[in-house]
């Protein structure tokens, strides 16, 4: 009983630093930039803990205030590139997982294509498609994937991508799905492998044809892994950050601007702290919505098991 | 209906899976085929109205630019900042396994009261947006660099040999504080906890309890069981954290810019950043630095790829 009791000791002893960490560095950090969010601290890297109350947060939602005109926009933008982005990936993952699951030759090869743009870096596929997307000039004609398209006798498909600011943030969405499906892919081909065959071949000896068995069998049991997908997705896609500085920055017109990036440029490159503090906190009140009931119902569900 | 043309419309829809397969292996390869080949091109023959045509000839002048920069045109390689990022990755993936082997084996086989609350109150720190923690971490960074900053000094300005005299400021990096690549470590272990805890803990969920409570009947310690039962069989959950914090912080950008201003102190995705948004830098050298930039992980992937899968999984598919 003495012997329990000292690894009961240690135990505590050696998760300790880790809680310590998480609850000064995750917590209280937070509660730190929530307080800064209230203070009027800007131009100077010396806090100024007036506290001014909620007056920043009404300038990010004041149509007629500069801050608020572009996060109003950031808003915009990554509503839009939150909708599409997650689409985008589960239509593509699910579609090539189905198709991989169909024994296919070579599936290994696919699947290895299809997943291996999740390893690299967003600098790196921003530095790239910021590349293929460039439209070109007059002078120059067209240029990356324009030109491809004119020579491919898709000319009529030539856009501005994310130089047009009708299109901004939207061309953006090409390259994150180009990185992400793989992931959506993996998912379900993990979901579609661990369906037992015998559900199938149920349903088709019932006479279901092999649209109704995806429809009514197939999909159905995939959903918590959708739910999965778009918890994580979504969250990467409220957060969008390194993807947007290294392929477009904020934009003509704050076009590709997300609050992310607006958060940055306020605090570390203008020195309004306590502006910045405000954006950072409606960006992570907007992945706890998404997060925090996923979160507390996987808990509960593994309690109950 | 006859078996004839039910096997040829079979055959027809394979055909058609077959080439939607190919068309989209294309578009994820599309890049990279530019990627190579603008990266291979000498610069003679760089051009917008040839760039998605192959390279008449090999050339690593491109590669060789990217890396060791260039004086004349007044820009830095990426060399050094490559070799920052392996010693920023290296260590801190290991201390991040290291942490997340221990929490994950006290969350799971030492459980206390309240022990699952604190472990979903742990993981909702790997979906915070950083944004929210970094004004507060560049201050602390600073305090500490107050009681750190001399031992940087002290270190940096040791006395060696000249053939040694790199040694000094390599090691003095590594003192944690705000600006140089131990701080960005410390960032970067701290920060790796929720995820390398989840992974952990999900592992050795999965090892019965009984093997656990035989070692406890046979009067080993916490420690003993540790070591003798539970890190034995640890080397799966290893490979699989290992390869995903080495990917993450390899990856990673935001903390790169926020915690390091000094260019020779920068990980590669910064310094590839800087490289890619000067208007001096032709496309060929972003290409090939863009490309030096993805080699190690993409070098990962593809010779671990199985362990890759297994820890995108794990950090999803958890309950």
């Amino acid at each position: 009983m003495r012997r329990l009791t000292r690894d009961r000791i240690i135990s505590i002893i050696l998760i300790l630093p880790s809680v310590l960490c998480i609850a000064l560095f995750v917590y209280g950090f937070i509660g730190y930039t929530v307080f800064v969010s209230f203070t009027k601290w800007s131009g100077q890297l010396i806090p100024d803990y007036t506290v001014v109350g909620l007056s920043n947060y009404q300038r990010l939602f004041d149509i007629n205030d500069v801050a608020g005109q572009r996060f109003l926009k950031d808003l915009s933008n990554t509503a839009w590139f939150t909708v599409l982005f997650l689409i985008a990936t589960i239509v593509i993952g699910f579609l090539l997982a189905v198709l991989l699951d169909q024994r296919i030759r070579a599936e290994g090869l696919f699947r290895n294509i299809y997943l291996f743009p999740i390893a690299i870096s967003f600098i790196v596929t921003g530095v790239v498609w910021r590349w293929m997307l460039a439209p070109g000039t007059e002078a120059t004609g067209a240029a990356g994937v324009n030109l491809l398209l004119e020579r491919l006798g898709l000319g009529f498909l030539k856009s501005g991508w994310y130089t047009d600011p009708s299109i901004g943030i939207k061309a953006v969405v090409i390259a994150a799905t180009w990185q992400m499906s793989g992931y959506t892919m993996a998912l379900y081909l993990a979901g579609l492998r661990s369906i037992p065959d015998e559900l199938r071949e149920a349903a088709r000896v019932d006479g279901a044809s092999e649209f109704q068995i995806y429809r009514y069998v197939v999909i159905p049991l995939l959903w918590p892994i959708t739910l999965s997908a778009v918890i994580i997705l979504g969250h990467i896609s409220l957060k969008i950050f390194d993807l947007i500085v290294a392929m477009t920055g904020p934009g003509t017109g704050f076009s590709t601007d997300v609050p992310a990036l607006f958060m940055f440029d306020t605090t570390f490159r203008g020195n309004q702290f306590a502006q910045g503090a405000s954006i950072a906190i409606v960006l992570l009140l907007m992945v706890a919505v998404l997060v925090v009931p996923y979160l507390s119902y996987s808990s509960r569900r593994e309690a109950e098991r | 209906m006859t078996a004839q043309p039910i096997r040829k419309s079979v055959r027809r829809s394979r055909l058609l899976i077959y080439l939607f397969l190919i068309v989209a292996a294309a578009f994820f390869l599309l890049p990279v085929y530019v990627l190579v080949i603008t990266g291979f091109k000498s610069f003679q023959e760089v051009s917008l109205a040839t760039m998605w045509n192959p390279p008449s000839a090999f050339s690593l002048a491109s590669f060789q630019k990217a890396w060791s920069g260039s004086e004349a045109e007044g820009f830095r390689g990426l060399a050094g900042n490559f070799l920052n990022s392996v010693y920023l990755a290296v260590p801190a993936t290991l201390l991040s396994a290291i942490l997340g082997s221990i929490n994950g084996y006290i969350l799971s086989k030492w459980k206390f009261r309240g022990a699952d609350t604190l472990f979903s109150l742990m993981l909702f720190g790997m979906f915070i947006p950083y944004q929210s923690i970094l004004i507060p971490l560049v201050r602390v960074l600073q305090y500490l660099t107050i009681v750190t900053g001399p031992i940087v000094e002290a270190i940096a300005s040791m006395p060696v040999p000249a053939a040694l005299s790199g040694l000094p400021p390599w090691l003095a990096g590594f003192v944690p504080a705000y600006g140089t690549i131990g701080g960005l470590i410390l960032v970067h272990v701290i920060y790796g906890i929720p995820i390398t805890t989840l992974i952990f803990r999900n592992y050795y969920t999965a090892v019965p309890t009984e093997l656990v409570e035989a070692a406890k009947l046979d009067g080993a310690s916490l420690l003993g069981i540790y070591r003798w039962v539970l890190f034995p069989i640890s080397m799966p959950g290893f490979v699989v954290v290992l390869i995903w914090q080495f990917t993450s912080i390899w990856n990673d950008f935001l903390f790169g810019v926020i915690v390091t201003s000094r260019p020779a102190v920068q990980p590669v995705t910064v310094a590839l950043n800087n490289l890619a948004g000067s208007y001096i830098v032709e496309w060929n050298v972003q290409m090939a630095g863009a490309f030096l930039t993805a080699l190690p992980t993409l070098l990962v992937y593809i010779l671990l790829g199985r362990f890759f899968m297994r820890g995108l999984l794990a950090g999803s598919l958890k309950g």
